[in-house]
């Protein structure tokens, strides 16, 4: 058991909204977290595919992309390091209008990004409303270092989820652990139910 | 002010205290071996992104990722798939 | 060698807190005991980890601004503008409070005068401390291998051990400090008055002609300028010691 230091309260203000899972402390900057240095491709040669068993089954450049639908959205976000940011306002296209045209009873996918990064989630929890390939933030462009030019965005899941700087969602049948889930961290990742690390 | 994450990248010793916890002795002047190009280096030397649910330490030559490490509760995780060969240091007695 | 080689797992220990020593405006050394500390050697640093009633913790590293003295330990603080940390380190400890700490950490980064050669240093604002505890060793063991130090900070007021350094050289023809201010500096400055860059360094610090080790401290993007311009001038890159702090605060 850790010794309290007298006094020590750290830098926190008191949930009095409700909105913060457990666990976890309101921050009003927007931390930044690395993995390792940040990727420049340069937007010519972007491309965001979605693919199953190695064969695309659709692909958008950069253009095409923005050429989508898209919609402005406003939520709450929850990372496992702590911190919960209230009311982020981001711009996106929903995976939902991607996956418009695509067959597949996949269960499972595994979002992949510049620089290696992975993370694996349900089907589900990437469609219905759920999830986005995010190119902007609080009405700009998305920094590249929160994950510009795109990153995928879903929000009901600690942070970890939306990967930065994806570039495409590979759909599975077998959940296949990603870069944190293949570390201790949770398969999931629900912030409501704190978990995580594997086995919580 | 934005923070680009070449601000974000130290040394191993940030680490130190992590690795600490698991290993005997100080880790960062054992040398490891990039599995990518084959670069030894103390470990003290190569580069540590901290900032992030884990700390993943590279090769400062090839950005390779040699060891990644999380810590949550009361456990450790280690990954060295990275590294092919780690050289300690113990007494010789 | 100073210090006990410790083998074993690196645990808490709690430290006292014994005086407060304000170094600067924004700077404080805090004077600590700690009961079993193993002793260390110049250049390592500490983890110290802070606990709230309900169990929130803290932790950060801090670099060991003072050669071994048996259980006595000091760390020099920068207080943080928007600081978790070090506000409360700076303001709100007092002597007698205790918190944990963990240590020493890191022989990559040490200098105790086994190395041999010269001693380059080049230090960025609070990245003074490890340095200094290099220097504040080789005072008190009587080492005569030559030492330089480049200390880059932004006003002369945030010089930290600024009279000690000035003390130290003075007392010690062997010994050269020399001083950059990058934000202001008073009128009839003799020092240097802008950031570090390959110029500086190389009149400063100059060639590793017969052999010489250097360390660098401070912010990240000021470690890399140094230690590439310590390259550049013909330093091999396993000599060129790096502590890089992340970040620099404002």
């Amino acid at each position: 058991m850790a010794y309290i230091t007298r006094g020590f309260r750290g830098r926190r203000d008191v949930d009095e909204s409700g909105r913060i899972p457990p666990g976890q402390y309101e921050t009003h900057d927007f931390p930044v977290l690395s993995a390792g240095p940040t990727p420049h491709t340069p937007l010519e040669q972007w491309s965001f595919t979605i693919s199953e068993d190695g064969e695309e089954l659709a692909r958008w450049n950069w253009d095409e992309l923005r050429a989508l639908p898209s919609e402005t959205i406003t939520r709450d976000i929850h990372c496992v390091t702590k911190w919960s940011k209230l009311d982020t306002t981001w711009e996106g296209v929903s995976v939902d209008t991607l996956l418009d045209g695509v067959d597949t009873d996949a269960g499972y996918v595994t979002a992949w990004s510049d620089g290696g990064y992975t993370t694996n989630l349900p089907f589900e929890d990437v469609t219905g409303g759920k999830a986005w390939v995010a190119f902007g933030y609080d009405g700009e462009p998305l920094d590249p270092e929160h994950g510009g030019p795109a990153r995928l965005l879903v929000p009901h899941l600690y942070f970890w989820k939306s990967a930065k700087w994806v570039r495409g969602l590979r759909l599975m049948d077998d959940d296949d652990p990603g870069f944190w889930e293949t570390l201790g961290y949770h398969l999931y990742g629900d912030p409501w139910r704190e978990q995580r690390y594997w086995g919580d | 002010m934005s923070m680009e994450s070449a601000d974000l990248k130290l040394d191993g010793n940030a680490i130190g205290g992590l690795l600490g916890e698991v290993f005997v002795g100080e880790l960062t002047v054992a040398r490891s071996t990039c599995g990518s190009c084959g670069a030894v280096r103390e470990i003290g030397a190569l580069a540590v992104y901290a900032h992030a649910p884990g700390a993943v330490v590279r090769c400062p030559g090839c950005d390779a990722v040699l060891l990644r490490v999380a810590r949550g509760e009361s456990r450790i995780w280690l990954d060295l798939q990275g590294v092919s060969c780690l050289e300690l240091r113990v007494p010789d007695d | 060698m100073a210090g006990a080689a410790v083998l074993g797992r690196l645990t808490w220990l709690l430290a006292e807190l014994v005086e407060l020593v304000p170094e600067t405006p924004r700077v404080t050394s805090l004077v600590l005991h700690v009961p079993g500390w193993p002793g260390h050697r110049p250049g390592q640093h500490v983890d110290v980890r802070l606990t709230a009633e309900d169990g929130y913790q803290a932790q950060r590293s801090y670099s060991l601004a003072a050669p071994a003295n048996g259980e006595r330990v000091v760390l020099t603080v920068e207080e943080l503008e928007d600081g978790e940390v070090s506000p409360f380190l700076t303001e709100e400890l007092r002597p007698g409070d205790r918190f944990e700490l963990r240590g020493p950490i890191g022989g990559y980064f040490v200098w105790d005068g086994s190395i041999g050669g010269r001693l380059s240093l080049v230090a960025g604002g609070s990245g003074v401390v490890p340095l200094m505890a290099m220097l504040r060793h080789r005072g008190a063991a009587g080492v005569e291998t030559p030492a330089t130090l480049l200390y880059s900070s932004r006003t002369l007021d945030d010089v930290i051990y600024r009279e000690e350094l000035d003390r130290l050289a003075g007392a010690d023809p062997a010994l050269t400090v020399a001083h950059t201010l990058t934000r202001q500096h008073p009128d009839g400055w003799q020092g240097y008055a802008r950031r570090i860059d390959a110029e500086m360094l190389a009149e400063v610090i100059g060639s590793p002609d017969g052999g010489a080790t250097a360390f660098v401290c401070g912010p990240t993007r000021f470690v890399e300028v140094a230690a590439d311009s310590l390259v550049g001038l013909g330093y091999d890159p396993s000599r060129v010691r790096t502590e890089r702090f992340g970040p620099s605060g404002s």
